[in-house]
């Protein structure tokens, strides 16, 4: 992975191997979140700030750590950790300077600790050998493909509020639904730029 | 099987299934389900992880502070995993490398932290395991229904046996992310319709006392 672009990591991260529509993670608070788009963009935010904040700190754990002293089983503890603190560091910062945006994200902050994607994105940072400008680039790309993918979800969801849904189908069903959806556009990307 | 063990199994299994009845954990059952056998391991090393995590929360509940109880409980889970991940790798590297990071995403599996926080947080350890053991059941139940159909309509065969014949157009769409989203979306709605919500049996319950 030494020679390939940065932005071809960004750019492929935000649309070609997007976390949600490629890599399937993240799905629990995206379709819990996905109600309505103030909420989405606020959780979308946290969460690009997050994963950026994290696979950049994790980069530099897991590489001048933990690959010296021979510790590279302890990644899934250490990596996990590092997220749970960082979160905890951002709710402090987001409550005292932002509490409007603390009172609408609610429980949602504390439970970006168990958000796949962001582990998911130190994982992969990991398998795939990236240097530390790709990790950054990244991370800050699976960010912006989170928030693109849920802000595109909550303004469709708004839009069909009305529409009659088949009982059984409300809710979970039908946002897989139109996530599927979602995916098949967006593989359209695909022959644009890959990595994997 | 006592009463209260069969009610532990039905709920996990059925009534309150975690994958489409709490959309739960739905991330990695979208994404190793499109083979039987990794939905097979992946589901193995959940219930190995879900049965003796809920397990140990549960002996060491009234030793823990509540306010860092979640971070006990990661730390707990992230050790079963470790063991899962390093077993895989020694005994069988291949499914290592095809199940790729989401191994370590059983960590943040929210079936897990879900059955820890809400059932062994407060039950004794013995019925915390079997309640472990049946979410991980009713998880693994799930994955390999839709694995079952996604192979067979993508690859036509089961656990890597051709059962279509050379007469099968490979559906390679099955295989696809978008797949995945469309099979667990018809099963929840599948699932929706026939069995009943858990909700709605107790308030029906509660009238009938």
């Amino acid at each position: 992975m030494e020679n390939v672009n940065p932005f071809v990591i960004l750019f492929a991260s935000i649309f070609t191997s997007n976390m949600i529509l490629a890599n399937f993670l993240g799905m629990c608070s995206f379709i819990a979140v996905s109600k309505e788009i103030k909420t989405s963009l606020g959780l979308g935010q946290a969460v690009t700030f997050v994963l950026t904040g994290t696979t950049i700190i994790n980069y530099l754990v897991y590489h001048h750590v933990l690959v010296p002293f021979g510790l590279e089983y302890l990644r899934f503890i250490v990596f996990i950790i590092t997220i749970a603190a960082f979160v905890q560091l951002v709710e402090m910062v987001v409550e005292r300077y932002l509490p409007n945006l603390y009172y609408s994200l609610g429980i949602f902050l504390p439970l970006i600790t168990v958000n796949c994607a962001i582990l998911g994105v130190s994982l992969f940072m990991v398998i795939r050998d990236y240097t530390f400008i790709q990790s950054v680039a990244f991370g800050f790309g699976s960010g912006l493909g989170w928030l693109l993918a849920i802000l595109a979800m909550s303004g469709i969801r708004q839009k069909i509020k009305k529409a009659p849904i088949p009982k059984g189908l409300e809710g979970a069903g039908i946002t897989l639904f139109i996530t599927g959806l979602m995916a098949l556009a967006f593989i359209g990307f695909s022959g644009i730029v890959q990595i994997q | 099987m006592s009463k209260k063990t069969k009610r532990i199994f039905q709920l996990g299994i059925l009534n309150d299934n975690p994958v489409f009845r709490q959309i739960l954990g739905i991330c990695s059952a979208l994404a190793v389900t499109n083979l039987m056998i990794n939905s097979l391991v992946m589901g193995i090393g959940l219930i190995f992880v879900t049965a003796l995590s809920s397990f140990t929360v549960s002996v060491l509940r009234k030793h823990t502070p509540r306010h860092i109880r979640m971070m006990v409980q990661t730390l707990i889970i992230s050790a079963y995993v470790i063991i899962v991940d390093i077993v895989l790798k020694a005994y069988y590297p291949s499914m290592s490398d095809a199940l790729g990071p989401y191994v370590g995403l059983i960590i943040t599996n929210c079936i897990i932290m879900g059955r820890c926080e809400s059932y062994a947080q407060n039950n004794p350890p013995s019925l915390a395991f079997l309640d472990g053991i049946a979410s991980g059941l009713g998880y693994t139940f799930v994955l390999l229904l839709i694995a079952f159909f996604r192979e067979l309509l993508g690859f036509g065969s089961i656990f890597g046996i051709t059962v279509m014949g050379a007469w099968w157009p490979r559906w390679i769409f099955m295989i696809m992310p978008p797949g995945a989203f469309f099979m667990l979306g018809i099963l929840i709605w599948v699932m929706n319709s026939l069995v009943p919500s858990e909700e709605k049996e107790t308030s029906v319950a509660g009238g009938a006392n």
